[in-house]
């Protein structure tokens, strides 16, 4: 275990984004996003961001490719905005754990090569949460907020901050910032009040239980889909602030003299989600609805060896303009219901 | 806050239930926290009982989804209108949006609701137990306790609240409210006195918040559109997520316009933004122009009232005039 004193933080900061652009949490506007570090930035105290870390890897537009007809040639280029070196400090287990989430979909065949070379670019430093809030059920889904995935993971006490790699791309980052060695008691102590904090939540006692691959028959005609569903507005906000949200349109856009063909993200709570030359494949919010969560708590997990689809980071909970969300599911139907 | 208890309601909806007058109520259902109420349709007795709300929270304006759940049920549907709603509501009826005869409105007073961000604000994440009141308690799981003055903490739309009056009813529970005088125009007429450039800054910074989810559009009770353009991929203008700032701001330039005159200044667009971009703005910049330019008029005040912008009169304002005043 390495560490620094909060005071040295910055200067550690500046090291880092000597060698690749560094992004961490930062409050403006009365809300908390990931920002560009430079002199005067300041690492925000919030729990979370607003919006998930996925734009790093999954951009909500990005370009694909450029058509361009002359006379009776058509070119088409790959116009990609190459990667770059990036680092993004300051992101929770849930978040952490919803880029495993993120390259189960874009890292298999077909593999998504926009996806891998930001992946490849990046380095992730978590940090380790002490103060987690009300709508926060990561343990549900067996992550640890104290002990947070990716290459580097930082604690963060009164007047220190620790650090620990967990890769070789970590190691190789924290070698270079000159770092003191520490014992990890103060991280011990730290992990032991979290713990204590995490099994007071109001969401502690939620399970995974009646979900799962292999759930779909059971749970697909459920009639309680029509009354969760009945109020819900078809907006994209929870499948845009999720971290796990995956799915994505792929659009041309005419620039008058060519077409560029740019991919968005794109929600199945909106009614042309997925719509072919048949029509929609789902016709009623209902089914749309129902379509959000049977994917992460059902589908997915069948098809990736259990792991389920949600990380638990509550942003939907907070951010629902009906405050329907996947807890209300979940203790509806499946093994929390009454 | 409310001076009005659940209990009365609860007792009116489940009487004009069990006398067959409606067939399902629409209200608001009790969440997991004490603050995430959810709007809901209530067929029973037990499930009222147990499972409707109203405090503090109860923001969530129901008029449109008369729109959608009138075409769909069977008989009367009982809903309960807050002030401001009801403009919505007659708005929505002089648009032809769904069918009176189907409704049974019930007009309710408010006090004001509160906004759970302003709270969290100042008790930070962890709410254990909310209740409410003119001070409301609030318990976090970090064995903090806090008294907020409900005043404080109040929705924007609440702040600026035009009306305690109920423009549609057809029965009233409480008195009968006033128009009132409020400050909504303040901030407008802050953003007007910047110059074009500090203006331009403002909704550049604004704006390139917006996610595009659409959630603004959604709850409006004027964007009642079958379609909406933007989600039309034969439209031409069809866009999930803005391709440049120039798209970004178009959705939300277009909206305005679209539901200049409509709008009833309802507040639920900035109340339900999870970037928390101050939309109402942008409406009302149009209600001002609109007073000033054809006088006073308050969208949904009475059924069928003829929009300014929809109505020709020799009296109008020229083009020219407004032309001109774009240039001061
Ligand atoms: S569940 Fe909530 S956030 Fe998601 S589409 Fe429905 S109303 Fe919008
Ligand atoms: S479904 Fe909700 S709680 Fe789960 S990962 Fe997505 S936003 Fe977070
Ligand atoms: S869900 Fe867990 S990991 Fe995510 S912020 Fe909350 S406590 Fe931390
Ligand atoms: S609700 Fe807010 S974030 Fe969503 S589309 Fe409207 S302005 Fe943008």
């Amino acid at each position: 275990m390495l560490k620094c004193s909060i005071d040295a933080l910055n200067g550690v900061f500046a090291k880092i984004a000597a060698d690749a652009t560094l992004y961490l949490p930062t409050d403006k506007d009365g809300s908390t996003v990931y920002a560009e570090w430079s002199e005067g930035v300041e690492l925000s105290n919030a729990l979370n961001t607003a919006k998930s870390p996925k734009d790093f890897f999954f951009p909500q537009v990005e370009d694909l490719m450029k058509f361009k007809v002359e006379g009776k040639s058509i070119s088409v280029d790959d116009i990609r905005s190459e990667s770059e070196d990036f680092v993004v400090f300051g992101v929770r287990a849930c978040d952490v754990r919803s880029f495993d989430i993120l390259d189960r979909v874009f890292l298999v065949e077909p593999y998504d090569s926009y996806y891998a070379s930001r992946r490849e670019h990046g380095v992730i430093i978590s940090m380790a949460c002490s103060k987690p809030a009300e709508t926060c059920f990561c343990r549900t889904f067996g992550i640890d907020c104290t002990n947070p995935g990716g290459d580097i993971a930082v604690w963060k006490t009164e007047d220190s901050v620790y650090w620990n790699a967990n890769t070789e791309k970590g190691e190789k980052l924290l070698s270079k910032l000159g770092l003191e060695e520490c014992s990890d008691d103060a991280v011990n102590a730290q992990k032991e009040k979290t713990e204590k904090i995490m099994s007071k939540l109001p969401l502690a006692g939620l399970t995974t239980d009646g979900f799962g691959g292999g759930k779909t028959l059971d749970l697909f005609n459920r009639p309680e889909w029509k009354s969760l569903s009945e109020s819900c507005l078809g907006c994209g906000t929870c499948t845009f602030v999720c971290p796990t949200c995956q799915c994505y349109d792929v659009k041309d856009f005419n620039t008058g003299n060519a077409i560029i063909r740019y991919r968005c993200w794109d929600s199945c709570m909106y009614s042309d989600f997925t719509k072919m030359a048949h029509g929609n494949n789902r016709n009623s919010q209902v089914e749309r609805f129902r379509q959000r969560f049977m994917h992460k708590l059902v589908y997915y997990p069948e098809n990736n060896e259990g792991i389920f689809g949600c990380v638990g980071c509550g942003r939907c909970l907070a951010k629902c303009p009906i405050s329907m969300n996947i807890v209300k599911v979940m203790k509806t139907i499946g093994g929390n219901a009454e | 806050m409310q001076k009005i208890t659940r209990d009365v309601l609860v007792e009116k909806a489940v009487s004009l239930l069990e006398n067959g007058s409606v067939s399902c109520v629409l209200g608001w259902k009790k969440g997991e926290f004490d603050y995430d109420i959810t709007p809901a349709v209530f067929e029973s007795k037990e499930e009222l009982v147990s499972d409707f709300i109203f405090d503090d929270f109860c923001g969530a304006n129901f008029s449109k989804y008369l729109v959608q759940k009138t075409r769909k049920v069977e008989g009367k549907i009982l809903v309960f209108l807050k002030p401001c709603d009801t403009y919505s509501f007659n708005q929505l009826l002089t648009e032809h949006r769904f069918d009176r005869e189907k409704v049974y409105a019930v007009g309710i007073p408010c006090e004001g609701m509160v906004d759970i961000g302003k709270i969290k604000a100042i008790t930070g994440d962890g709410i254990s137990s909310i209740v409410c009141g003119d001070t409301i308690k609030v318990n976090t799981i970090y064995d903090e306790s806090f008294d907020i003055n409900a005043k404080d903490v109040l929705l924007e739309r609440c702040i600026n609240c035009k009306s305690k009056k109920h423009v549609a009813y057809d029965e009233l529970i409480g008195e009968e409210g006033e128009v009132i005088e409020s400050n909504r125009f303040d901030e407008v007429a802050r953003l007007e006195a910047m110059t074009p450039d500090e203006r331009f800054a403002f909704w550049q910074n604004e704006l390139s918040k917006c996610i595009r989810c659409n959630a603004c559009r959604d709850v409006c009770p004027a964007c009642t559109c079958e379609k909406c353009v933007f989600n039309n991929p034969k439209s031409g203008v069809e866009n999930k997520a803005p391709a440049n700032e120039f798209e970004e701001k178009m959705f939300h330039i277009i909206r305005a316009f679209h539901v200049a005159g409509r709008c009833t200044d309802c507040g639920e667009c900035s109340r339900v933004c999870p970037q928390n971009i101050p939309l109402h703005l942008l409406n009302r910049k149009f209600i001002k122009d609109i007073d000033s330019f054809y006088g006073e008029y308050q969208a949904g005040a009475e059924v069928g009232s003829r929009a300014p912008l929809v109505n020709y009169t020799t009296e109008d304002i020229e083009p020219c005039d407004v032309f001109e005043r774009g240039n001061d």
